[in-house]
């Protein structure tokens, strides 16, 4: 579209298959997890030099929720350099911050498309964004819209007032849900690492090291730390409020001792699947320690724990953990040769 | 909100009312409602619900407001501790991980 700087690219509104595809890989982390768009200036609909301006990081997702909430309506998006990064973790990072923004301003020569001096952002911008910092140097104002890209039209009719309710962040069911894919690529590292060591220790008995031990004590062992797996990096996450303590470590041990229980619950009913009830105990243990840290991780995605409260949290839990697991393995490795 | 609080009595927020100058946008940009107007000056209504974001401090004209902001991320704290820095939230494959 023509504009007193020359063209400016415009986007539709309209979210096509191949932006659900996309976004889709970075929920799974196939190939590329940064998913950028060139920073700069945009226009959705048709806007004039009255139309608001919104800023975004150069994420695509942030870009595509955005765009798609505007369908119908006319305004400027300016896309900072977050490399990739969705808002609220580039402005932790600070690159979503008040440098990058009054360079962008600058660069895109915002102050010859339009003739007000507002800009608005989204309200997580503002852990990397001072605005009383960016008016003094630059001059333009700044309006914190709402937290959710889909309440920014409500708020654009409400004369760019936020409700209460808009400025909140929640953690709800749905959005626990579309984290989980995430969680389980990013965790799968360290159960691949884990199911080659357990492997590798299955072949250990009391008849030498024989590859029919690895093949029975090696698939139990796959088994229990998939129950881990599931339970630490899925289960968990998703049933977040229901699960006792506040604390992250202790709501996946939960999960992962419930998940243990349930698998070797059926050997006391006859016949099951460990031979040696020292190595079922010894499951009692690591499932609940691998499951505790894999929830533990999951703080970072989360939405509500403060850095003070994690260092408390790992400060029992971690060596809990350690314990646990150190114990386990040892029980489960010497329960072969009693 | 029932089930989804964090640990209490941890958070390092401190909010210096002789500064404030009650223009509310600590108010606005917390994500969490910590903050109230009160009688024209902000006041610390529910502690334990911060998260550290930091936002209000950047965003505070006065110089009103401290926090130690940080990542609330396990992960953060243990790449800071094996790099010997600080909680750094540099675990490359995740966009949605800060
Ligand atoms: S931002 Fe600072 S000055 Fe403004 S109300 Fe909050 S504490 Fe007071
Ligand atoms: S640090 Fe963030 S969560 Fe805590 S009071 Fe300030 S804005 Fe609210």
């Amino acid at each position: 579209m023509d504009t007193p700087i020359g063209k400016i690219p415009r986007v539709k509104a309209r979210l096509t298959s191949r932006d659900w595809y996309g976004s889709w890989k970075v929920r799974w982390a196939i190939g590329r997890t940064r998913y950028r768009v060139p920073p700069g200036l945009y226009a959705v609909g048709a806007p004039t030099h009255e139309s608001p301006v919104l800023v975004t990081a150069n994420y695509k997702m942030s870009l595509d929720l955005l765009r798609s909430e505007l369908a119908g309506h006319d305004a400027w998006i300016m896309v900072l350099d977050t490399k990739g990064i969705n808002v609220w973790c580039a402005a932790g990072k600070g690159t979503f911050g008040t440098a990058e923004l009054i360079d962008r301003i600058d660069r895109v020569r915002l102050s010859d498309v339009v003739s007000h001096r507002n800009l608005i952002l989204p309200q997580l911008g503002a852990t990397g964004v001072s605005a009383h910092a960016v008016e003094d140097q630059s001059g333009w104002r700044i309006t914190y819209g709402p937290v959710r890209a889909g309440d920014l039209l409500a708020f654009l009719r409400a004369g760019r007032k936020a409700t209460p309710e808009m400025r909140r962040v929640r953690f709800p069911l749905f959005n626990r849900l579309v984290l989980v894919p995430t969680e389980l690529a990013v965790s799968s590292k360290y159960l691949l690492i884990v199911a080659v060591c357990f492997l590798a220790l299955s072949g250990l008995g009391s008849t030498g090291y024989s590859v029919h031990q690895i093949q029975a004590v090696g698939s139990r062992s796959l088994l229990m730390l998939l129950a881990a797996y599931f339970a630490g990096a899925a289960v968990a996450p998703v049933l977040l409020p229901w699960l006792p303590g506040p604390a992250f470590s202790l709501k996946g041990a939960f999960v992962g001792l419930l998940a243990a229980l349930v698998i070797i619950s059926r050997d006391w009913a006859g016949p099951g699947i460990f031979d040696n009830p020292l190595e079922a105990g010894s499951w009692l243990l690591m499932v609940p320690a691998v499951a505790s840290f894999l929830t533990m991780n999951y703080t970072g995605s989360s939405t509500y724990t403060s850095l003070s409260g994690v260092r408390r949290e790992m400060h029992f839990a971690v060596p809990a953990q350690i314990g646990a697991a150190t114990i386990g393995v040892v029980v489960w490795v010497v329960g072969r040769f009693i | 909100m029932f089930g989804l609080r964090y640990l209490t009595h941890v958070v390092t927020l401190e909010l210096d009312e002789q500064k404030c100058n009650g223009c509310r946008m600590c108010v606005e940009v917390c994500p969490h409602a910590v903050f109230e107007i009160v009688e024209k000056r902000a006041k610390i209504i529910d502690r334990d619900a911060c998260m550290e974001c930091g936002a209000c401090a950047m965003n505070c004209p006065e110089g009103a407001l401290v926090v130690n902001a940080g990542v609330g991320c396990a992960t953060a704290v243990i790449t800071g501790a094996i790099r010997g820095t600080e909680p750094t939230c540099d675990c490359a494959a995740d966009p949605d991980c800060c």
